[in-house]
């Protein structure tokens, strides 16, 4: 069981990490080519596209366009990743990705900045709540909320290594760190960054930072938490949800997204179909959300530590 | 600029009404498809793939240097996949599968199901944007091969489009060209009764676009313009080419019931007669 407390350390966010691993990775293979539409300075693409002008394409506001421009590139050899607010990539480009990534499984990689509702002030119309259950709908996806700027980086080389479509979530506010820098990470396996054996917290994104303090605040109860960084959530990682209903008995699934299509629904679907056991959802519910400061729209909307302590005290009582 | 020699022009049509036959068949087999815009694009595709102007090498469809074709109004499907057919790129038997299950010939064009397919289309505006990515890899890697896009006139209503439009022109994409089917008619009717196009060519020219205005059924000018466009430089092409839906087969032409009906037995024994060599 854990002896040290998690210090809750901020870090770089993952927007910025995405843009420093687009940019090395560009360094070692010519054939990375990015597209951004108008928000290069927020998704932090521009990192890439200020050393590598020839390769880099701003294309104006234009997601549909860019998605389609990224079809054509892939098809004649290129490595697209593409980038935008994720409100806008997906809910905009999401025709062009459905016929021309997932359908043709091109290796087009669609980064999505600005997910959940941790950007803040700007409100709902930037507010990407939906963008994991859009993603997920797409055959042959992988989707992917990395939690803190290593797991970033790393997820960024595990796309352009991949052979197919990938969706990554960054996130635009600081993150915490909660991995070492040279973690290993692969798409569709679980890190197990805590254990304990009464129940099992799952989370991605921001949530996994407050999985680590939510599991503190239990363990003064001498309530044991087993956290999950569950950084894929297509494809999923079943094997260790299956661990984590036998051997915890009870799971807390918590995400910064809508209720439906996201993490919860996948998790409670694999254990349905693998391994039943109760489980509690902490996420934004069927609602959409509002302007303010992120931290205040955290809380108001319980995406916090607390929310997940309270989740797992009723999954436990049902056990 | 070469001038195309009659014989050339005469065999040409001979293999477009071939590859009307074949469609015609084809949509008849399957007893689904769109037969309308099929026809209308038939010159346009004959020359692009038998009058010498397209790139390619059937028994490598995967060649690098290659030319790209997207069919981006993929309901017309039919008279690319006779072309294809045709060339060897897979047996022309195989047509008659047209939709049906395990078939490698879809409703709509598959990429890396059918061989020589470049693009899944058929939903509406999505080509030429995949035409500007394939532009922009050739340019990145140097290499010289050209990309050309045939939309529907309907499809232009789509947004998509225009985007796509305005980038191309402001990359200089002259490797690229569009080729417009103006068959003047889309599902519920006349494009000009349902959300007018008008003024077509001033709207390409305005984004940019070097604009050529051609009878999409005159062979000759097809191939003439088609010369023209991977030529042009500084500018992609726009070839507005003005056709007739159902064109070749008297009942379809001008005829929009047709834009995406099978035709009867009867019908199709009257249409092969009027498209007999």
């Amino acid at each position: 069981m854990p002896s040290t407390k998690f210090q809750l350390t901020m870090g770089r966010a993952t927007r910025e990490a995405y843009g420093d691993a687009l940019l090395a990775l560009g360094r070692e293979n010519r054939d990375i080519v990015a597209i951004d539409a108008d928000l290069a300075k927020s998704t932090f693409s521009w990192t890439f596209g200020k050393h590598f002008p020839e390769r880099f394409f701003n294309i104006g506001i234009q997601e549909a366009n860019m998605a389609g421009i990224a079809t054509g590139l892939a098809s004649s050899g290129k490595i697209p990743f593409i980038s935008s607010f994720a409100a806008f990539v997906l809910c905009k480009g999401f025709d062009q990705l459905r016929m021309g990534a997932a359908y043709p499984q091109l290796n087009v990689k669609v980064a999505g900045s600005h997910g959940g509702i941790s950007i803040g002030e700007d409100g709902v119309s930037q507010q990407s709540v939906e963008d994991v259950a859009l993603a997920c709908a797409l055959p042959h996806f992988i989707v992917c909320v990395p939690s803190d700027e290593h797991a970033m980086r790393a997820a960024v080389f595990a796309a352009a290594r991949h052979d197919g479509p990938v969706y990554l979530r960054l996130g635009r506010p600081k993150a915490p760190v909660i991995h070492e820098p040279d973690l290993s990470f692969v798409f569709g396996k679980a890190i197990r960054i805590r254990d304990g054996d009464r129940l099992t917290i799952v989370a991605n994104g921001l949530l996994v930072g407050q999985a680590l303090l939510a599991a503190d605040a239990l363990a003064e109860r001498d309530i044991e938490a087993r956290v999950l960084d569950m950084h894929t959530v297509k494809p999923l990682d079943h094997d260790a949800l299956e661990s984590a209903a036998r051997e915890t008995g009870a799971l807390v699934v918590a995400e910064e997204h809508l209720h439906y299509g996201g993490l919860g629904s996948a998790v409670a679907l694999s254990l349905a179909q693998h391994t039943p056991a109760p489980v509690e959802v902490v996420n934004l519910g069927d609602q959409y959300a509002e302007s303010g400061k992120p931290d205040d729209l955290m809380r108001k909307y319980r995406l916090t530590s607390a929310a997940i302590v309270d989740a797992a005290e009723r999954v436990i009582a049902r056990t | 600029m070469t001038a195309v020699e009659p014989d050339t022009v005469q065999e040409l049509e001979t293999i477009a009404r071939r590859l009307r036959r074949h469609a015609i068949r084809m949509i008849a087999g399957a007893n689904s498809g769109h037969p309308g815009g099929s026809l209308s694009a038939a010159e346009i595709v004959t020359a692009l793939y038998f009058g010498g102007i397209l790139r390619h090498d059937p028994a490598r469809p995967d060649w690098p240097d290659r030319d790209r074709f997207i069919l981006s109004k993929g309901h017309g499907v039919p008279i690319l996949y006779a072309a294809l057919a045709e060339r060897g790129y897979f047996p022309v038997d195989e047509l008659m599968t047209l939709r049906q299950v395990d078939s490698r010939l879809q409703g709509h064009p598959v990429q890396g199901m059918t061989p020589g397919i470049e693009a899944s289309t058929g939903s509406l505006g999505q080509g030429l944007s995949i035409g500007i990515g394939h532009a922009i890899a050739g340019r990145l890697d140097g290499k010289l091969f050209r990309t050309w896009v045939v939309l529907g006139d309907g499809e232009c209503q789509e947004g998509q489009v225009w985007e796509a439009a305005m980038a191309a022109a402001n990359y200089e994409l002259d490797t690229l060209t569009a080729i417009v089917d103006w068959n003047r008619y889309q599902l519920d009717g006349a494009v000009e009764d349902i959300q007018s196009l008008v003024p077509f060519p001033d709207k390409w020219a305005a984004f940019g676009w070097n604009v050529l205005e051609i009878d999409g059924h005159d062979m000759a000018a097809v191939l003439q313009a088609l010369t023209t466009a991977s030529q042009h430089r500084g500018q992609p092409t726009c070839i507005i080419a003005t056709t007739v839906k159902g064109k070749g087969v008297s009942f379809m032409e001008h005829n929009n019931e047709f834009h995406g009906k099978a035709p009867t037995g009867e019908q199709l024994e009257v249409a092969l007669t009027q498209l007999a060599e």
